[in-house]
């Protein structure tokens, strides 16, 4: 499910728009103000430049806030990134543990080549140079869900690098959509570590293996982004880009991305602050919010004549705010080594391939660049071009799991125009979902019934206030068809002009006033002429309609 | 019997003058008789038995398993036994069972090789004497020799004491001990400095280190992954090619294995020596050497010459930076390998409970040794942040350089290189424990290192025994992954010097009737 902060024009969040629309500067804030300022910010309107703001608050410093994202996204394969054992969500506790993943004495790492594969396709899908030869290493620390005191990483030359993540921020009232760009650093390979479970009532810590060595895309972004919303947009669409690929379900709820955000503030022109590391936001919403919450609170700290600490903080969801994390404490060296139990990984594309190579043994890159599938922007610009609908249109698509696909088998089923399925699509079906709290695979109305329901009001059988009334009807489940519903309920349109005209006379005979009143108008207006029909609907409507 | 070679006595299994059980009554009585020794940490005797009764079965049914079905083999306790306590001599593991096998085990098992035991060694495989384990030193049996009691100057309060006894070497000086004193016909042990090839020529036996990647390490409990190798402990060199034919090749489970298909290991009798090149490294002829091992060195590479073998000497520069080199390697990689011994998983875990941190740290104090926690110590020193270029990656860019020394001179033509195993013949553990295990280490491990910084085949084949009556053993060095024709040199080698057998006869109560008739030739090494 998509957070729903994301979607655009989301009013109380729009004050975020305006530092976007600034580039990354902030203005400080006293912190017993913050939700006045919030409004303040947007009532200076959303399309106002910030020094202009700022003009009005004389003396005080700006602020400029520094975000870089450390993603993990669990890749999706069936076993783990250097052992046989089962990859699985919820399985019961230490169920899943190969003799590697328990760091039995002796047990050594075989790499996994679907690992490998989903890494070069997310590297290709995200513009990075992929490195022919790349290295694992070991990264040390002692905790108590990492059996082995280290895990296997990619610390000196990852898998791919240099890359770039496009993604859409909504500008101004109008939300009209602008692209902005986050560099990649690297992606690299790297080992999931088990969970701890904290007992605290029987001072005890549980272990469960069952994650321990799942593999992991560590995609390292450098610090382009100003805010929370800009760091939820970017990681938003980086999500929609490994569901399109299939590297990742990436769904949060389930741990399956994960993201640290190392954060400074500091003001323009003068060098970079000192930056602390927000750890484990396992939701878009949360993400945006400690974001948000870690730069004021650094500034407050600041202007108050503190200083920031380099540190790991946690964000508490409950409280909404960062708190440093006391087991993080220290500096800590990870006393990175070589991992000498893997040879370099060397990956090859079609003219280097050995002539006599075991398909087995090999991965071609040109051969995973030929599999990729459309990543989401091309999705959305076919979507632009193809049915004429706004960008902003492509987004919420987009970001809704399954409406895309919903939208198409609608359109596939039916005559109606692209534009009216996209408002019914977006508004009505997807209100509705919303309203309950719904996904869209769970949704009672089936792409069919809404294509149905489309096609009798696209051949006018029905009006769209009786459209909506069958669409309710077919919200509730009880199998029906459109068809079923507008003949059980009476709901077409009368099509007989003589018995139409009847009624018409007969309307306007009994209520001369309105008559007089509606004729005058149209009149003065110029469109009576052109009005071709007099419609009235016969049950729910007892006032004439015009139909232009 | 037990005399005999694994050759020799796989001759005498198929022809049925033994059952697999009765050798393996033999050599269980055997282990029993020589327990002193502390060859052993765990013998597991039931476990060879119903092993053996099976064996039995498959020669009734005229279908062995391979030359190894019926053997008695001993395997050091650093490799992982499913079902059987794998100790590495140290606290830290005591009284844990493995639920796997090391891939060397299971390829030993499958082809019906009957598993005596466990064997002694240095704690974790960190030392050269085989002194350093939590169960105690090992004993070289040479100690008890005929041929050592007759020649060896006694001192008076050694012998009171009864403390004479000489080292194995190390750290395989279990496996070592176990083959010398005839107990099993082929061991296991391991090599990342030299520990397979030391107790070897203090052992009078041939120890084989194969080359990094012939042979898996999936199930040996490492010390420096880069540079360990299973290694191969028998008493002639055709009996180590048997073995290393059964352990060479490619394991799914371990990475670093080579993926080409290994030929079926054939060790021709060489006739003649006339097209070799046998290459004298320079840099070996150090001032420690004793002159009894420069002598049977400078003997050896006249017989190749006189045999018609061309006999150069070489230059390997580097060298003289291989201990401090390997000490930074071995240090680092034993800091991260010793990481997972949390006592949370397996092993020894500490009682002390007030909080997780104190429990490792407790946990890690009671179960390593000085020689282990020193060793971690320096290793997470140089993998620190502000220390990793100055340390690690130099003594990895050092370690490039002695490589390439091999490089250079197996590229000029050198076939093999000839050098000494050792310093000198085993000596008394008294002495042995005036050095510290660092110290030892440094001194002990210094002709053999080298070859696993560069990955190369070696071999310590026995040559003569020393003035005490010991035995010298001398190194042959190959080209990396022609450990068939390196063992085909030692071969050639071994047929030339008849080293001689150990004589146990005091020892054992019926041990006359079983070496009687053995060969006891004298050095014959040509002049």
């Amino acid at each position: 499910m998509a957070a729903p902060l994301l979607r655009w024009g989301c009013p109380g969040r729009r004050w975020a728009l305006v530092w976007i629309d600034r580039g990354s500067r902030l203005r400080s804030r006293t912190p017993t103000l913050p939700t006045t300022e919030r409004t303040r910010g947007q009532s200076s309107g959303t399309q106002q430049p910030l020094h202009t703001a700022q003009k009005s608050r004389k003396g005080e410093h700006k602020w400029a806030a520094v975000v870089g994202l450390e993603i993990h996204a669990q890749i999706s394969s069936n076993s783990k990134l250097f052992s046989g054992s089962q990859v699985c969500f919820a399985a019961p506790p230490n169920s899943s543990v190969s003799f590697f993943d328990a760091s039995l004495p002796g047990t050594l790492p075989v790499l996994n080549r679907r690992c490998v594969e989903a890494a070069v396709m997310t590297g290709l899908a995200l513009n990075c140079h992929i490195n022919k030869k790349s290295l694992f290493d070991r990264k040390h620390y002692f905790y108590a869900d990492l059996p082995a005191g280290y895990q296997i990483t990619q610390q000196r030359l990852p898998i791919a690098a240099n890359g770039s993540l496009t993604y859409g921020v909504c500008i101004g009232k109008k939300q009209s959509q602008m692209a902005k760009t986050v560099r990649i650093k690297q992606i690299q390979l790297e080992q999931d570590s088990g969970k701890s479970l904290h007992d605290d009532l029987r001072s005890q810590t549980l272990i469960d293996l069952n994650r321990a060595g799942v593999g992991l895309l560590e995609v390292v972004l450098e610090p382009d982004l100003c805010c929370g919303e800009e760091a939820a947009t970017a990681v938003r669409e980086l999500q929609l880009i490994l569901q399109a690929l299939g590297t990742s379900q990436a769904n949060m709820a389930e741990g399956q991305l994960r993201v640290d955000a190392n954060i400074s503030v500091h003001h323009p022109g003068e060098t970079l602050g000192v930056r602390t590391e927000v750890k484990n936001l396992n939701s878009i919403r949360f993400l945006a919010k400690a974001i948000d919450y870690e730069i004021q609170r650094q500034i407050n700290e600041l202007e108050n004549g503190g200083e920031i600490l380099n540190e790991t903080r946690s964000f508490d969801s409950k409280l909404g705010c960062t708190v440093p994390m006391r087991d993080k404490e220290g500096k800590q060296d990870y006393r990175f080594m070589p991992e000498p139990n893997l040879p370099p990984l060397v990956l090859y594309n079609s003219t280097s391939l050995p002539a006599h190579a075991d398909i087995q043994q090999v991965v071609n890159i040109d051969q995973i660049r030929d599999m990729l599938p459309e990543l989401p922007s091309t999705t959305r610009e076919r979507l632009i071009q193809k049915y004429g609908i706004l960008p902003e249109h492509s987004f919420t698509l987009l970001n809704e799991v399954g409406l895309l696909e919903f939208f198409e088998n609608v359109i596939k089923e039916t005559r109606a125009e692209p534009k009216k399925v996209t408002n019914w699509v977006l508004n009505n079906f997807l209100g509705y979902l919303k309203q309950q709290h719904l996904a869209v695979s769970e949704s009672p109305v089936t792409p069919s019934a809404l294509a149905e329901l489309l096609n009798l009001l696209d051949s006018k059988t029905i009006s769209s206030s009786a459209a909506k009334q069958v669409f309710e009807e077919l919200w509730k489940g009880e199998g029906k068809t459109p068809a079923q519903i507008v003949s059980e309920q009476e709901l077409e349109l009368m099509q007989d002009q003589e018995a139409l005209e009847q009624l018409c006379h007969a309307a306007m005979e009994g209520h001369p006033q309105v008559v007089t009143v509606s004729y005058r108008s149209q009149v003065f207006m110029g469109q009576l002429d052109t009005c071709p029909l007099f419609l009235l609907h016969p049950i729910n409507n007892p006032y004439i309609c015009v139909s232009t | 019997m037990l005399g005999r070679t694994l050759r020799e006595v796989s001759a005498a299994l198929k022809q049925g003058q033994i059952t697999s059980t009765e050798l393996c009554q033999k050599c269980l009585s055997f282990i029993k008789k020589t327990k002193f020794l502390n060859a052993y940490i765990t013998v597991s005797e039931d476990v060879a038995l119903k092993q053996a009764e099976e064996s039995e079965k498959r020669y009734k049914q005229g279908q062995p398993l391979g030359d190894l079905d019926g053997i008695p083999v001993a395997v050091k306790d650093n490799f992982s036994t499913s079902g059987i306590e794998t100790t590495c001599a140290s606290n830290m593991l005591k009284g844990y069972i493995p639920p796997y096998n090391a891939t060397v085990v299971q390829k030993l098992l499958d082809q019906g090789a009957l598993l005596m035991g466990k064997t002694n060694l240095d704690e974790f495989a960190m030392g050269s004497g085989s002194t350093d384990g939590v169960f105690g030193p090992v004993k070289n049996p040479w100690s008890y020799s005929k041929q050592y009691r007759e020649k060896r100057q006694p001192k008076p309060c050694e012998e009171e004491e009864g403390s004479g006894w000489l080292i194995t070497g190390g750290s395989s000086g279990g496996s070592a001990a176990a083959v010398a004193a005839f107990t099993c016909f082929a061991a296991l042990g391991s090599d990342t400095g030299g520990s397979t090839r030391n107790p070897a020529a203090h052992c009078g036996l041939v120890g084989f280190k194969p080359s990094y990647g012939l042979v898996s390490r999936h199930g040996l409990i490492p010390l420096v992954n880069s540079m360990d190798v299973p290694g191969i402990l028998t008493r002639s060199v055709d009996d180590a090619a048997i073995v290393l034919g059964v352990l060479a090749g490619h394991d799914p489970k371990d990475s670093t294995t080579v993926q080409e298909p290994i030929k079926p290991f054939k060790i021709p009798n060489l006739t003649d020596v006339n097209n070799l090149c046998v290459g004298i490294p320079k840099e070996y002829l150090v001032p420690e050497l004793s002159s009894e091992v420069r002598s049977l060195w400078s003997q050896a590479a006249d017989l190749f010459e006189s045999k018609g073998a061309k006999v150069i000497e070489v230059s390997l520069p580097h060298t003289c930076y291989s201990i401090v080199c390997y000490h930074v390697l071995c240090t680092s990689e034993v800091a991260s390998n010793m990481a997972r011994f949390d006592g949370l998983q397996y092993g020894h875990r500490s009682d002390i409970d007030v909080s997780t941190e104190a429990m490792y740290a407790a946990t890690r104090r009671e179960g390593f040794n000085d020689v282990v926690r020193g060793r971690i110590l320096s290793g997470n020193f140089f993998l620190l942040k502000e220390n990793y270029e100055n340390y690690f990656i130099k003594a990895q860019k050092v370690r490039r350089l002695i490589a390439n020394d091999f490089v250079n001179v197996f590229g000029s033509g050198v076939d093999v290189l000839l050098t000494p195993t050792t310093l000198s013949a085993a000596v008394p553990y008294l002495e042995f424990i005036k050095e510290d295990n660092r110290t030892r280490s440094a001194q002990d491990d210094i002709f053999t290192q080298a070859v696993n910084m560069a990955g190369l085949p070696a071999v310590s084949v026995p040559v003569a025994l020393s003035n005490q009556g010991l035995p010298i053993g001398l190194q042959f060095i190959g080209h990396a992954f022609c450990d068939q024709q390196l063992l085909t040199i030692a071969k050639w080698f071994e047929k030339h010097v008849q080293f001689p057998v150990i004589q146990l006869q005091e020892l054992m109560d019926d041990g006359s009737s079983f070496l009687k008739n053995e060969k006891l030739t004298s050095v014959s090494l040509k002049q």
